[in-house]
């Protein structure tokens, strides 16, 4: 978004030609549609493409997605609408950002219960710790008879 | 002939395999040292084996011996030298062998370089090194076998897939490979652990310099690959959340993670369960991303070699290293004696945080990976998790990451002062708040995102600079004193502040790539003008050659800055009649660390031709910030406190007889 923001600045800056579709045709002569259609591209999938986005791929499905979305933002549709034409068309699947629903929700929610499972772990454990009770088994582990005999050894070995 | 010789040597090197992951284990249990002395010889045989295999492999590719199978598939006479030899690792088959390759280069650097380990600790590390060594070379002879002969030898062979054949492909997968299994040493470090039941400092000490190694080679090696996408797949980005990137990224945060916590570890004697648990992850982690990239359960842009029957075979091997792996830890671990007390505001309690938020980051991209793989398999249903879920969840954790991470070094160990490191790191926040207040009145208003961005990285950039500052008394002593204080630092120390520049540096690059970006798309004719800030690219027209395996279409751009040439830019696009697909060669132009990038489109009926012009601010720091992180592990892995457990003249008396 910001970086289409800054194309857009950045273009009328420099007083340029409106080329900013991914090919050159399929440009749209307003600006501000332009940068809504490509917004709404790059949240798009391409579906026979592998993880790319509509912005990105070169398939010809892909195009003419583009010209789809364009179609439809022309037509004066908003951008939540073209989603939802784009949806009942071709599924869930289309969306790069699947809606939150139930089945999407604990991915969602993923981030933070993996913060908040990560806090109350470490939190525990480290007051667990920090009890008096515990503060008993603080101390090293017991060396074993060989590391001992180990340590006999070298402290024989330095001071010759 | 060669190709048996490989054949018979990667099955004398599995049987060697299975001998290690037996011998040394039940003499580390009898504390038999004729039994644990098995593991270091066999090592080194079993190195040595899969080298001869690897070899046999990389002569029949260079030799274009189209009788044996994986060569006729993946390689062509006329390819040139480098990419025959690049060649071996650039299908399954090879990929797989240069795997084990490396794992076995590092159970016998463990050999050769762990003469002060406890004798039993080193059998155990050894045998888990073995075992993992043996299910995949079980895996390779028995489902990914590159040496098998076809009956009729073909003329000509099948040739490498293009996009594959370029420089990156010499470089990146070696590079991550080192990365992904040199993290098996941690892993069997941590398994050896839990079987002997007992772990301390000195653990640590012998874990972490596997594990920055094994870190540094996977930042380069995501760095690497980040790199040949941008300007390879010709569409400017460097990023793209793709799954297989991700499961690169993965073990990267885990051992991000794992690198800090074993500093507390070691110096401190705290968080072991923790320790091990993500020692054990990291490891999981880069298994999970072979699975994911070997056995074709993803389908991604670089998921070009790839077989789903063998994906079950992974995904046994999975199930028994990690199930396995965490069985044993949920068992051992609550034995494990923890040490070190600490208050939440201290170096530690840093750390702790640093490790919660990375781990966070890590469980986000495994979810968002993983989650539409789950869904479709238990519901059926179709999703796409892609860039801007990642983009809105991943982005977030790491804001408070980076906002803490000036504050960890300046904290003391044990119990810490958060208004004392405040007070240290004001010059470094004003700085930021500067740049913020700058890049809000240049973007004129604008996105809120960016200012906020840029101020983030020059607050880490500033707060490493800071800490050096705090450590060598710069502003407050004589100039010599500082010097003196400076040389005095341990190497660790500089590590830390390089690489936490470092992240830094990445910061910018692409916080700046993202805001101040520009892309053009344009259809130009001979001697048509693009104008771009203060560029004029002048396209002179098209020329058309023959390459050794490929023929190539090359555009001619004149840059000029300000009216003065600055350069010429041939972008071009190569045609493979072999495979009948063609990649785009991005020209690339670096100013300072700037780059424009141009990258050719189709010819149209006219004449004309499409060309994606892009400008792209400090885009080169977002590498660059990765080989600052790269160079700080380095300066940190020279630490002579890291090598050496004992003082030196103990050491050496403790080698003599163990060798």
């Amino acid at each position: 978004m910001n970086l289409l923001r800054t194309c857009v600045l950045g273009l009328a800056l420099l007083g340029a030609t409106p080329a900013l579709a991914v090919q050159p045709g399929e440009v749209l002569s307003d600006p501000a549609l332009e940068a809504r259609a490509r917004a709404l591209s790059k949240e798009l999938r391409c579906m026979v493409c592998q993880n790319q986005s509509i912005d990105d791929s070169d398939a010809p499905l892909a195009r003419d997605l583009r010209l789809l979305v364009r179609e439809r933002l022309v037509a004066g549709d908003s951008d939540a609408k073209v989603v939802d034409f784009l949806t009942a068309r071709y599924g869930e699947f289309v969306l790069l950002k699947p809606r939150f629903s139930a089945s999407t929700a604990l991915l969602w929610l993923a981030p933070l219960l993996a913060l908040i499972a990560g806090a109350f772990g470490f939190g525990y454990a480290l007051r667990r710790r920090s009890s008096p009770r515990d503060s008993a088994n603080l101390t090293e582990p017991a060396l074993t008879a060989a590391e001992r005999a180990r340590v006999t050894e070298l402290l024989r070995g330095s001071g010759q | 002939m060669i190709a048996e010789i490989g054949h018979y040597a990667l099955v004398l090197a599995l049987g060697l395999a299975l001998i290690q992951s037996a011998v040394p284990l039940i003499g580390a249990r009898l504390h038999d040292d004729t039994l644990m002395a098995v593991a270091g010889p066999t090592a080194l045989a079993q190195f040595a084996f899969i080298a001869v295999a690897f070899a046999a492999l990389a002569a029949c590719y260079v030799a274009s011996d189209f009788s044996v199978v994986n060569v006729f598939e993946n390689s062509h006479s006329a390819k040139p030298l480098i990419y025959k030899i690049t060649g071996v690792w650039g299908n399954h088959e090879g990929s797989m062998l240069l795997w084990v390759l490396i794992l076995a280069l590092f159970g016998a650097l463990v050999a050769l370089a762990g003469g002060n380990l406890p004798a039993t600790l080193k059998a155990n590390v050894l045998a888990v090194q073995s075992w993992v060594g043996a299910a995949f070379l079980l895996f390779i002879l028995g489902t990914s076998n590159p040496f098998l002969r076809i009956a009729e030898a073909p003329f000509e062979g099948r040739d490498l897939n293009p996009i594959l054949q370029d420089i990156g492909l010499a470089v990146h997968p070696p590079l991550l490979y080192l990365g992904y299994v040199g993290l098996s040493i941690s892993f069997s470090f941590a398994i050896a652990a839990l079987i002997e039941g007992r772990i301390d400092a000195a653990w640590a000490r012998w874990v972490r310099p596997w594990t920055l190694a094994a870190w540094m080679f996977l930042t380069l090696g995501v760095a690497m690959g980040s790199y040949w996408a941008y300007y390879e797949l010709g569409w400017g980005g460097w990023w793209f959340w793709d799954p297989v990137e991700n499961a690169s990224l993965m073990p990267w945060l885990a051992a991000t993670a794992l690198l800090h916590s074993a500093v507390v570890m070691e110096k401190r004697n705290a968080l072991k369960v923790w320790t091990i648990l993500l020692a054990i992850l990291a490891f999981s982690l880069s298994l999970i991303g072979t699975f994911l990239v070997r056995s074709g359960v993803l389908t991604s842009v670089h998921t070009f070699a790839s077989d789903p029957t063998r994906g079950v075979f992974i995904l046994a091997i999975l199930i028994l290293f990690i199930g396995g792996g965490l069985a044993l830890y949920a068992w051992r671990a609550p034995m494990l004696k923890q040490g070190g007390l600490f208050a939440p505001i201290s170096r530690e309690g840093a750390l702790v945080f640093n490790n919660l938020f990375l781990t966070a980051a890590c469980a986000t991209v495994f979810v968002g990976t993983l989650y539409p793989l789950a869904l479709e398999a238990l519901t059926g249903d179709k999703i796409s998790v892609g860039a801007p879920f990642f983009n809105l969840t991943f982005g977030p954790l790491f804001v408070p990451i980076l906002l803490a991470m000036p504050f960890g070094p300046l904290l003391a160990w044990k119990r810490g002062d958060a208004l004392g490191a405040a007070q240290r790191l004001i010059a470094a926040a004003g700085l930021a708040v500067v740049a913020i207040v700058a890049v809000f009145a240049f973007n004129g208003g604008g996105p809120v995102l960016a200012p906020f961005g840029i101020g983030l990285a020059v607050f880490a950039i500033t707060g490493a600079v800071t800490d050096l500052v705090e450590r060598t008394g710069l502003l407050r002593v004589a100039p010599a004193v500082a010097w003196t204080r400076a040389r005095g630092l341990p190497r660790s120390a500089w590590g830390t502040a390089i690489a936490h520049f470092g992240v830094g540096l990445t910061l910018l690059g692409i916080v700046s790539e993202s805001t101040w970006g520009i892309e053009r798309i344009v259809s130009l004719k001979p001697s048509d003008v693009v104008s771009m800030r203060s560029y004029d690219l002048a396209f002179e027209g098209l020329t058309t050659r023959q390459g050794p395996n490929y023929r190539q279409l090359t555009a001619r751009f004149i840059v000029r800055h300000d009216g003065q040439i600055l350069d010429v830019m041939e972008p071009s696009k190569r045609t493979f009649a072999t495979r009948n697909t063609s990649t785009t060669e991005a020209a690339l132009l670096s100013r300072g660390a700037s780059q424009l990038y141009i990258s050719l489109g189709d010819t149209n009926a006219d004449g004309s031709v499409s060309v994606r012009i892009y400008h792209k601010p400090l885009v080169l720091f977002i590498w660059l910030g990765a080989v600052v992180m790269v160079i700080g592990g380095l300066l940190s892995l020279s630490d002579r406190r890291l090598r050496v457990g004992a003082p030196r003249p103990a050491r050496k008396a403790s080698l003599q007889p163990a060798e």
